[in-house]
């Protein structure tokens, strides 16, 4: 049983690393706490939802077209809102990005209603695999699966690649990545981009056992920001890896206390933590 | 090579240049000296399109570039070694040297330029794979100035290299400067101390609060009685 709680912790987990991951991109490039990135992953599953409901779309089909999406609304976030108020003193940054939240919010409200809406098909739907004592749903499984290889390749393309490093560069000293030659400008933009593709694919892939409805993202970058501050701003293996934590509490925490105290558990390590490593786990 | 024209620049509104002008041809070394606060870093900074010209006009190669982003510069063959290095301390020695090379488009020019790059720092390859921030303020110097070379520049810009750096090591920077200088590049150094820098300098200019108060040779820059008492206490 505790095998069990344990196993499917660490599937939320992965799917967890991904919102917070592109949480923390923004975070430690952007010093910007984004506070519209649930609104991000609401977007990606209604994105996923509609192409559902509209065209008969399996979501998994739907993961590059929710992907596109929030990728575009990332990019056109830091374009049209962030860019202007990055340099603004004091809490401009966190206020428009906060707004933004709201106002996201409220127009899915208002154009798609509050309603719980459903994906009831997939391919992955209902399905279940038995290894031993342990049964684990498909859907959540290849959720998982796929949130961790989404993961480990923006760390990869961080990491390795030519845009990656411009990307550390930016993130690390502004002025000097400029005279490197890199436009500062585009890889802003440019994260905010890939901060929303990894929302626009979590939300597909959680839109397979999710309700969706305009309230959905926001219990998710609550957790995002709690695994982020975790695992030390802007770093991806940290939040890798505080996601799993996170995971497991909170499912051991729901095993054990009840699913009322579940987020309460969380909460509480996060603030345990923070006394302790100001950092996070996985700081500079 | 560069000219400098009528340039005033400065922070916020509060100039710090006063109508600058001066000129480097291809192939020199030429090194603005003086006092902290003069404004010397604010030139390179200018030059460089960190900071935009309140007035004037920078002219590279024949092409005005002041009202250009700074990124574009560096393509333009414009490299610059900020003052306090600024290497990017957690990242490896080869990421920061490819950082440099960032405007190249060709592996294979990357290939060269670094091979090169590693010979006349040969200590780099060895570490290559290091954090730059476990190198030493010294060895830091090298990397900046080495990742500055990986964009294959026609100018170097280097400011106030000396910074923080013993005597012996502050002569080793210098005679890099001065073999990157005879493949080729032209230099242009920014410096309190005055009086190592205008000894490598072809040329040297005089700043003091903003102003170009004297210009001449390094070597009578050296002689001059003004120099001589403001700067190196004779």
């Amino acid at each position: 049983m505790i095998l069990q709680i344990i196993v499917s912790g660490i599937l939320m987990g992965f799917v967890y690393s991904l919102v917070a991951v592109g949480l923390t991109l923004t975070w430690g490039v952007l010093d910007i706490i984004n506070f519209a990135h649930g609104e991000f992953l609401m977007m990606g599953m209604y994105s996923a939802f509609w192409m559902y409901s509209l065209f008969g779309m399996d979501p998994l089909l739907s993961i590059p077209f929710a992907m596109g999406i929030v990728f575009v609304m990332g990019y056109f976030t830091y374009r049209l809102i962030i860019k202007k108020v990055i340099n603004a003193p004091g809490l401009t940054a966190l206020l428009a990005t906060f707004g933004l939240s709201l106002l996201l919010r409220n127009l899915a409200q208002f154009i798609w209603s509050p309603n719980y809406r459903f994906i009831n098909q997939s391919i992955v739907m209902d399905k279940k695999i038995v290894l031993g004592s342990i049964t684990l749903g498909v859907p959540q499984m290849v959720a998982a699966i796929s949130s961790i290889v989404m993961t480990m390749a923006v760390f990869y393309f961080v990491e390795k690649t030519k845009t990656g490093r411009a990307i550390q560069a930016t993130a690390l000293d502004k002025n000097t990545a400029k005279l490197m030659g890199i436009h500062t400008e585009k890889i802003y933009a440019l994260t905010f981009g890939i901060s929303g593709a990894c929302v626009g694919i979590a939300g597909a892939l959680t839109a397979t056992f999710f309700p969706i409805h305009p309230e959905s993202g926001a219990l998710y970058s609550l957790l995002a920001f709690v695994i982020v501050a975790l695992g030390g701003f802007g770093n991806i293996k940290g939040a890798l890896y505080s996601a799993i934590i996170i995971g497991i509490t909170e499912a051991l925490g729901g095993f054990l206390f009840g699913t009322q105290f579940k987020y309460a558990l969380v909460f509480l390590i996060y603030l345990i933590v923070i006394q302790i490593k100001p950092k996070g786990l996985f700081g500079w | 090579m560069l000219k400098v024209k009528n340039v005033s620049a400065g922070y916020e509104h509060i100039p710090v240049l006063f109508d600058v002008s001066f000129e480097i041809q291809g192939g020199e070394v030429v090194a603005i000296v003086g006092s902290n606060g003069a404004g010397k870093t604010t030139i390179l900074r200018t030059i460089s399109g960190i900071l935009k010209p309140m007035a004037g006009e920078i002219e590279f190669l024949g092409e005005r570039i002041d009202n250009i982003p700074a990124h574009k510069i560096v393509e333009k063959g414009i490299a610059h070694v900020p003052e306090g290095r600024h290497v990017f301390g957690k990242m490896t020695i080869l990421d920061n040297l490819l950082l440099g090379a960032y405007t190249l488009k060709s592996q294979e020019d990357i290939r060269s330029v670094l091979k090169e790059v590693y010979d006349i720092f040969p200590k780099l390859k060895d570490r290559e794979n290091q954090k730059a921030e476990t190198l030493s303020g010294g060895e830091q110097q090298m990397l900046a100035i080495a990742r500055a070379m990986m964009s294959k520049p026609k100018l170097l810009l280097v400011d106030e290299m000396s910074l923080g750096l013993m005597p012996l090591l502050v002569d080793k920077v210098l005679s890099i400067l001065k073999a990157i200088s005879e493949r080729g590049v032209t230099v242009l150094l920014v410096e309190q101390k005055v009086q190592e820098a205008l000894e490598i300098a072809d040329r040297g200019y005089v700043l003091q609060t903003g102003r170009v108060i004297a210009e001449g040779t390094g070597k009578a820059l050296l002689a001059s009685e003004r120099v001589k008492r403001a700067y190196l206490g004779m």
